[in-house]
Order: structure tokens, then sequence, then C-alpha cells
């Protein structure tokens, strides 16, 4: 029976780790909220690997962090061992990594959305959008659960992940179903298709669990965590902990051969899978058979957390039915004698078109109506959860009818993670990478807060407190980088000494401090014998000093790249321009901005099939309205 | 692309007396000129919107490039709003193009087509009604360059730069999916071995702009070819042609087997004359392909000569060749007339009603310096252009691959100061993004495409 059982002004639709996200965010500015899960025992679930960060990611989580966002600081709680990844690679690339305890992450990221003022958590099943005509224009106005029930709304952020008609895989048997044997959301879809709304099919799957006890690990490489745990969240100093440890095993001629000779078994052969797949993310299958002359591949071994012997095999993605995987994963030195407690699966979702967005994530045709995570296409619980913080400010500011938000390529990743899913839409689940980042220099994991917590204080999701602490960690950066300019060292014996110890060239006049800093043999720590006046500094304001000092014409450069980027990207183009009319524009070029509809000129020169004379006459289109007063 | 850019093109038409204005707009017009024009009077001291007379001088080998008369115009009130320098050259096509050269390694940009008036019209120079003109003139414009650079970019150059971009992708690749796959068992790819790499690829850039320098590819003036029956005299003429102009000779070796290109300089006028295998059907496989190639050089040229054998009598094929090239600018030469009577002669002049025409012996070497005339005739009348799409994109390309050369320099500098690969992974990116301009191709995509399909990965 239908009944209205309650209105909110935000309704949000999942609660994994973009709903939450999503719910957090918008509760946290007072907007009254509700989440709803399919099942509230599986609110921010790791459904696929028990990690969080890695490359990219990790700069995602970061950015969540400085804006006021949670993932990082559970992240920070629940974590149970801790690497920084790249070391040696270059410090815009520097990526935190941490295994974590999922149930624990669960637990505590559920208590917070519990405790959160202005939020609801209600378990449901959310079948049906229920909007209204306003001045020709559609607006959400409220949901409808499979029971029946109504809650009115004026907002709605969908982050449904990968439960939208979701199909499990295993060989030739499939069944409807979502990830860990949750329940799928079959009927959401049609809603969507009612309004209008293109869909995708994508899949992704995620490799076996096995028993701790059944494996042999004296076969394997050990691989432990970093001495020091450099925390995600920018609000914790250190954390210290008693880290695990992974492990590390190799396919051989054997395993292959196994999957070889059962090739034809696979459900991808069989056109049982109709979605595609992530070219980053490949099956153990279909990295055999792709890539021939590889004798080995790595099957890294990591515990799904304290309070299970459950371990995940990552490297070992499959769809290959039951009785293979089982060969194949006793082929693996250590595992010979394993015990599987949950096979490999492929699922398969729908997903939402993310070219019909705008860069607030909310839906271009629909008043109200915002997305945010897997059903845009995108992959990743740091994906995810950065699209719902964004999607759930833009609700909260839309419903108080302050300005919205958006992150440009040069302010974050998130930036380019919601520009690359807007303007250029994907083909397969999009993961974050650092080399889709154009200004990565600039976008490091150790400077997010300098670039975003200004923005996080500003729309009210980051605490006085927390902003008075980072003004002065700020203050102190500046200051420490203006007195290494100002000390000039004089090439006195000591002086003379340390260089000689660094393998420095020596000095035979008086040289600033900055200048020694940029000596790639001089560390800041190594400075402190010749620098009787350097201050005692945070971990943290050191690494930034020596990152600004040491890169410093690097970062210039990419600034200059970035004034030029600004340029284009504050020349705006109205949503309601139709780009048939516009004489001049090439058919495709038109046909294109008409689908996207940017936001900028800058916006518009990414998308593909539109030229650089296409930006040309935009830009004369825009003058000509400019003059005719229209602008 | 960016409006703020300063930009500089040859803005007059090539040619005649090799006359010609640079022209060069933006903020940084002034800083640019003021490196390489040396006057009477201190630079900063010269008016605005007057004339001084000067010499460009190279300001790194420091040598005279020519003597120029400069205009120099503080904005607002130019043609686009912007500070501009025009520089008038008097020194013909190569000079020009040198000091187009100095003033792109000063700063300036390359300008796009239809840059200055689409400066002029979006700063308020130019009025409303005329912005549909503007917009016409961007599109043809592009559609002319680019069907310029496509003409330019087939064959060898186009094919090196696009495989040293393919190395560069590669490469960045590489370096890539050690940042983004820390953990995978990939090769190491190491800051030495790219260094290595590098240097290699910088040596054969510099290979080619020196050819550019030296003109060996600098495609200029205007595309001439030579058509007939084989034995007519068309090897003959192009070494007649060549031979008395001394110009530069240039065979491309290896582009092709059956067709000589040679430049020659004809009463001032620089041509490029391709020699064709000899038209005629043929069921010779081989053959079949020199004549199709032909074909295809007489469809890309502004001007045909086409031999006619008095010996043999103007033929049905002759006028089947006539036919086919009816749309071209023409001349006809009936060659070997010391070998037939002049009724013989006359018998063929009959079937060239409203053709121009010469009466040749090369052997006797008669008529041979009214072929000259006749081409300056043409061009003098306008009847046929000058290549200056070609020539503009040329430079564009010389420009770019510089520009792609210092971007390698800097990566190898990274290298030297030690500087992790992330960062040498800039200037790798910028060299690409150059080539790429030139190929029309965008790095981004191409090196995530890469990382997949090269390297193993996933979970």
């Amino acid at each position: 029976m239908e009944f209205i059982a309650g209105e909110y002004e935000v309704v949000v639709i999942g609660a994994g780790h973009a709903g939450c996200e999503a719910a957090l965010a918008s509760a946290r500015k007072n907007i009254k909220t509700v989440i709803f899960s399919i099942n509230l025992d599986s609110v921010a679930n790791m459904p696929c690997n028990p990690s969080i960060g890695g490359t990219a990611k990790g700069h995602l989580v970061r950015e969540i962090d400085a804006l006021g966002g949670e993932m990082g600081k559970i992240a920070d709680k629940t974590l149970i061992q801790s690497k920084m990844l790249n070391r040696a690679k270059g410090p815009a690339v520097f990526s935190l990594r941490a295994q974590i305890d999922r149930r624990e992450y669960q637990s505590e990221m559920k208590n917070v959305l519990e405790m959160q003022e202005n939020l609801d958590l209600k378990q449901a099943e959310i079948i049906e959008l229920i909007t209204e005509d306003i001045g020709g224009r559609k607006k959400v106005t409220g949901v409808k659960t499979h029971t029946g029930t109504i809650y009115k709304c004026k907002a709605v952020i969908m982050t449904t992940g990968t439960y939208l008609k979701s199909k499990i895989i295993i060989g030739n048997i499939s069944y409807s179903s979502g990830p860990d044997g949750l329940f799928p959301a079959n009927k959401l879809s049609d809603s969507l298709k009612e309004l209008n709304i293109d869909l995708l099919r994508f899949k992704t799957g995620t490799p076996a669990r096995v028993n701790k006890r059944s494996i042999d690990f004296s076969k394997m490489e050990e691989q432990p965590g970093d001495d020091r745990i450099i925390p995600f969240s920018f609000e914790n100093e250190e954390i210290n902990i008693e880290q695990i440890l992974c492990h590390l095993t190799y396919t051989n001629k054997k395993t292959h051969e196994v999957i070889r000779n059962n090739l034809h078994r696979s459900p991808l052969f069989g056109g049982l899978i109709e979605g595609i797949g992530p070219r980053y993310c490949p099956s153990i299958e279909d990295k055999v058979s792709r890539f021939k002359d590889k004798e080995r591949h790595q099957i890294f071994i990591e515990p799904m957390g304290l309070k299970t012997q459950e371990m995940y095999l990552q490297g070992m993605s499959s769809s290959l039915p039951e009785d293979v995987q089982n060969e194949m994963i006793k082929t693996l030195p250590g595992l010979e004698n394993v015990s599987v407690m949950r096979s490999a699966y492929a699922i398969e979702y729908d997903c939402i078109d993310p070219t019909q967005l705008k860069l607030t994530l909310e839906l271009r045709n629909i008043d109200g109506l915002f997305s945010a995570g897997q059903i845009n296409g995108s992959s990743g619980y740091e994906e995810a959860a950065a699209q719902g913080l964004i999607a759930g400010i833009n609700a909260a500011l839309k419903i108080k009818g302050e300005e919205t938000i958006t992150l440009d390529r040069s302010q974050a990743y998130i930036g380019v993670l919601i520009d690359d899913l807007v303007t250029k839409g994907t083909n397969e689940p999009y993961r974050m990478m650092t080399s889709r980042a154009e200004y990565r220099l600039l976008l490091r994991q150790d400077n997010a807060d300098l670039r975003l917590t200004p923005l996080g204080y500003d729309k009210g999701l980051i605490s006085e407190e927390r902003y008075l602490k980072f003004k002065e960690k700020k203050r102190r950066i500046e200051e420490e980088i203006s007195r290494l300019e100002k000390t000039v060292v004089p090439p006195k014996e000591k002086q003379i000494e340390y260089l000689k110890k660094m393998n420095s060239t020596p000095i035979k006049s008086g040289v600033k401090l900055k200048d020694l800093l940029k000596r790639p043999e001089i560390s800041y720590d190594s400075l402190k014998e010749i620098d009787d006046n350097m201050p005692d500094l945070s971990f943290t304001i050191k690494e930034q000093v020596s990152v600004t000092v040491k890169y410093e014409g690097y970062i210039k450069r990419q600034m200059m790249q970035v004034g030029q980027f600004k340029k284009l990207e504050k020349k705006k183009l109205n949503k309601d321009i139709n780009y048939e009319e516009i004489k001049g524009l090439r058919i495709e070029a038109r046909q294109k901005l008409n689908k996207v509809k940017p936001e900028s000129v800058g916006q518009a020169s990414r998308i593909s099939g539109v030229s650089p004379a296409d930006i040309s006459v935009l830009l004369i289109y825009l003058e000509s309205l400019k003059k005719r007063g229209d602008l | 692309m960016i409006v703020e850019d300063t930009i500089a093109a040859v803005s007059t038409p090539h040619g005649t007396g090799g006359i010609g204005i640079i022209r060069i707009s933006g903020d940084k017009s002034f800083e640019i000129a003021k490196t390489i024009f040396k006057g009477k009077n201190n630079f900063d001291k010269i008016k605005s919107h007057t004339i001084n007379y000067g010499k460009i001088i190279d300001p790194v080998k420091e040598d005279t490039i020519d003597e120029v008369l400069l205009t120099k115009m503080k904005k607002p009130n130019t043609f686009t709003r912007e500070d501009i320098i025009e520089i008038n050259c008097h020194g013909g096509m190569v000079v020009l193009k040198k000091i187009l050269d100095l003033v792109f390694k000063q700063g300036a940009k390359p300008a796009e087509p239809g840059e200055f008036t689409k400066r002029a019209f979006l700063n308020g120079r130019i009025d409303l009604s005329q912005a549909e003109a503007v917009i016409d003139v961007i599109n043809s414009k592009t559609e002319e360059s680019s069907k310029a650079a496509v003409n330019q970019l087939e064959g060898k150059l186009s094919f090196k730069l696009k495989n040293f971009r393919k190395k560069l992708i590669e490469m960045l690749a590489h370096i890539e999916v050690s940042i983004d796959y820390p953990e995978h068992d990939i090769e190491e790819i190491t800051g030495k071995k790219i260094y290595e790499e590098i240097i290699i690829i910088k040596e054969n850039l510099e290979e080619i702009i020196k050819n550019f320098e030296r003109g060996r590819i600098l495609r200029e003036g205007i595309d001439a070819v030579i058509i007939g029956k084989p034995n007519v005299g068309k090897s003959s003429l192009l070494n007649e042609l060549s031979g008395k102009s001394r110009a530069i000779v240039t065979d491309i070796p290896g582009t092709t087997r059956d067709i000589l290109e040679e430049y020659v300089n004809i009463n001032g006028v620089p041509v490029r004359i391709i020699d064709t295998a000899g038209i005629r059907e043929t069921k010779d496989a081989v053959e079949i392909i020199g004549v199709e190639k032909a074909h295809r050089a007489v469809e890309e040229a502004e001007l045909v000569i086409m031999m006619i054998d008095a010996k043999k009598g103007f033929t049905h094929e002759d006028s089947a060749i006539l036919e086919k090239i009816s749309s071209k600018k023409l001349i006809v030469l009936i060659n070997k007339i010391d070998k037939v009577s002049e009724k013989d002669v006359n018998n063929i002049e009959k079937n060239l009603k409203e053709i121009k025409y010469i009466k040749t012996s090369l052997k006797e070497e008669i008529g041979i310096d009214k072929i000259g005339d006749m081409i300056t005739k043409l061009f003098a009348k306008g009847e046929i252009n000058l290549n200056n799409q070609i020539l503009l994109t040329n430079i564009r390309h010389k420009s770019l691959i510089d520009k792609a050369i210092s971007s390698i320099d800097d990566a190898m500098a990274a290298y030297k100061n030690k500087m992790p690969l992330d960062l040498m992974s800039i200037d790798i990116v910028s060299a690409a993004d150059f080539l790429g301009e030139i190929t029309g191709e965008s790095v981004k995509d191409d090196v995530i495409h890469e990382i997949f399909s090269r390297f193993c990965l996933g979970k």
C-alpha cells in the first residue's frame, strides 16, 4: 500500500562509499537527510579488495579528507598495514595505500552515520523516483520504496554502486544478485529509463577468498608495511599499530595450462557476459590469454581483517567455473591445500552514461537528481567516495540556494575524475590514474590540504579548529621557505666539510640555504649540521618545504600552464545554447556539443570531435552575443 | 588557440619580388622585436606608427640577416588592438623564413589560420556584421592548411615523426605503468635508459631540422609536373631546367622509384618540378604503379607541363591526356621540332586551340628560355599561386620540432640533475605533444592505451 511516510530535503540511495560521503556532507550542512540501503549490515562494504588508496586513489582519499570527507579518517582508524608507494619516483606520485580491516571499517562508518545530526538511516530498496514537471522541466520530488512507502524530498543522490539489475556470473552459472550475496536492485533502472536517462551496462569482477589456515606462507614472499605509518587524514599526526603482513606468490606453467585448457568454459567466450569490463582489471584468464609470453603473474595474499581468517587473492580475478577456479588456485605455491571460502565472480550492472551530468554531478535534464560513484561509470571505492562528497555538498548547496562547487583539472584529482567522466564519458569502468592528471606535480597527495581545505572550510565542512591549525601550518611552511631564501651559508670549514660528506660540489662564496636544498643530494634534515637556526618543524611541514624548494622550477612551469588552461575555463557557455544553430561549427562538433552541453569553452575543447577551429568559432560566437548584449 | 599568446606570420602573399611583411601581434611583440632589430635609435624610443630602417640580427649567431623597415604600432590603435610589429623585408623568401623563424625562437607562436582577423574581432576591432565572415575565414584557412599539412606529411617526414612520437609514447607508457602499478613485476625503467633513448630521438630530430635548413624538405613555390609519353624528352627537360638554374637540386631518395623531383628557380620563382613516368596504357604491373603515381602527381600539381613528340605527331593518347588535365594550368611543349617539317608542327598546333604552347628542341636548345617566361607570365597574372600554405605549414612544423628538441633537452637536464622519473616524464610529454601537434594526435589517451596494450596489469 502506498503512503507518504515523511519528508526529507535530501535522499541518498545506497550506503556504499559514495552514499556515505554524500549523506554525511549533506547532513553536516544542516540539511535533513536520509540514506537508504538494501541491507544496513552492508554499509560501506568493500566487496572487492580490502584496501584503500594506492596510486592516484591515495590522492583522492587525501583530497576527500582535505574537503572534510570521512573516508581518510575511518581508514586511519581501521588500517592494519600501510605503505607509501612510489617513494623513489618523484614527489607527485608518492601514493599512500593501506590494508583495511573490512568489518571494522564498515562498523566505524555506520556508527559515524548513526551519530550524525540531521541524518537518518533506513533499510529499504528504492524502486522509483517521483518527479513533477515544474515550468517545463522535470524535477525530482520523492522516492518510493519496495513496500510502497513514499518519502518526499527536494533532491536525490543516486549512489547505487553495482546493484542496478546486477547479475553474478561464475562459469556457465549466472543469477540475479548483488555483490557478497546481497539483494540486487532490480526495479530502479526501469524508473530511470522512464525518465529518459541513458543507461550503460558494465562489468567488473573479484577474486576468490580463501581460509588463512589452509595457506602455507613459508612458500611465499613476505610483504611488510612501512616502518613509519603516514596517516591519510590531515587531522592525524601519527598512527602506531602492530601491522600485519601480506604475502606474494606467483602463478606458473601449471596454472596457465589449467586456464588454457578451460578457456572455452569462460562466460566471456560463451556470450553470457554482455557488460564491458575494465582494461586495468583483467581476469587471470584474460591475462594468460592476452600476454602469452609472460611466464608468471603475481598473486598477493591480503587479509580481510583481524578477526577473520578470510584472505583475498589479489591478481586472481576470474569468471571461470568453480571447478576450474579450485584447480588453478591449487597450482600456486603455498595454496596447494587451499580451502576456498568464496569463489571469484564477475558482476554485471546498469550504470548511467555520465555525459548526461553537469560538473556538479546533477543530471542536466532532471532538476535535483544527482548521481555519484559506480553508477556514473567509475570503479573503485575512492573514486566513488570522491564523487559522493561532491554530489552531497552540491545537493545541499542547491537546496540552500547557494552557489554549487566544481573542482577543475588544475585543482584536484577529483576535478580530473569528474571532468573526464562528464566531458568524455567512458566505455569501461573508469579508474583514476596519475597519468590522467596533466598537472600532477601540483596535485600531490602531500599538499591536498593546501589546495582544498580553504574550500572545505568555506563550504562549512571543516571545523574552525581544524582550519586554524591548517592556517598555522601554512604560515610555518611559508615562513621557513622565506628563511631558507634569506639565510646565506658562508664557505667556512664546517660548511665545506659538510658538503664534502654529502658528496656535493664545494662552494667558494656564500650560498643561500635554499639553493643548497635544491641540490638533489642534500636533504632538508641533513642541513641541520650547518643551519644553527633551523626550527623544530613537524614531518609534514618539512616535507612541504623540501618539495616546494627542490622542484620549484617544475612547479612554476606547471603553474604557468595552469594559467593558460584557466583562461578558457573562465569563458562560460550557457547550457541553453543550441549548437545546431551556430554557423561555422562542423556537424560532428555540433552534435557532440549538444550532447555534452559543456559549461565552459575549456570543457568544450576537451570533447573528442571538437577541433581547435570549432573552438575559435565558439569564441567568436560568444563575442557576438556579448556585443549584442545577450550575455 | 589561446588569445593571449604573441603570434607571428608572414602576412603578405609571397612572391613576385620576394618582398614580404612579417606581422607580430601580442603582448610580447615589442620585446621580441627589440632582441632582433637594430636600428639607428634605441628600440624603446621608436615612436608608435613610424617606419624605421634597421637590420635584423640573429642575437645568438650575431650575424645580420637582412636590412628591413620596421613598423612599431602600439595598442589599441592597431588591426588586432594588440601591440603589433611589422617587418618589411626585401631579401626574398629564404630571408623571410629566416626572420620568421627567429621571431618564433624569441617566443612567438605561429599564428593559426585566420588568427589575426579573429583577434581583431575578439578585441572589438571589427564590428558584429563581420563575425560570420571571420568564421568563414577561419574555416576555409583551416581546411586549406590542413590540406597542405596532409600533402606535406604524406611520405617520409611524416613517417619519421610519427615513429619518434611513438617511441616517446612507449617510454611514457613505461614510466606511467611503473608509477601507476608500482607493485607489478614489470621490467623497471630507469632514468638512464630513457636518457639514452631520448638522445637518439633528439639527434634524429636535429637531422630533420638540418634538412629543413638546407632546403631539402622545405618545399616551396609552385608544384609543377612534367608529363608525356615515354621518350618524349621529359628527363632532358628536367635536366635542362635544373642545370641552367643551378638550383638546389634534390631528389628525395627512396620515396619513389619512378618519380623524380627537383627544385628549380625559374626567373626567381621557386618551382618544384616532378618528372613522371610516361603516361600510357599498360598492363605491366610495375609500370601501372608508375603511371598511377604520375596521375596522382598531376592531380596535386598546380602547373602541368605536357610534352608532345613532334616526330610522332598528335596522337589520340595525347588528346586523352589533354582531356584529363583540362582543369589544370597547362603549358604544352612541342618537342623535337628540329626533326620534323613545319607542316608536321602545324598539324599538331591545330589541335592546341586556346592552349599555350611552345615549340622546342631540347637537343638544339630551341625555345627553352620561353618556358621560363611563360611560367613567370602565368604567375604574374595570378593564374598560378605560390604554394604559400605549404611554406607556412613547413615553418610551423619546424618550429614545433624545435620545441620538441628543447623539451628533450630539458628531460636530459632533469636526468643529469638527478630528478626523479616523474619529472623527466613532464618534459617527455611536452616533446610528444609538440610532435603530436604536427601529426594531429593527443598524448594522454595514447599513453593510457599503450599502458593497457603493452603491460599485463590487474587485480
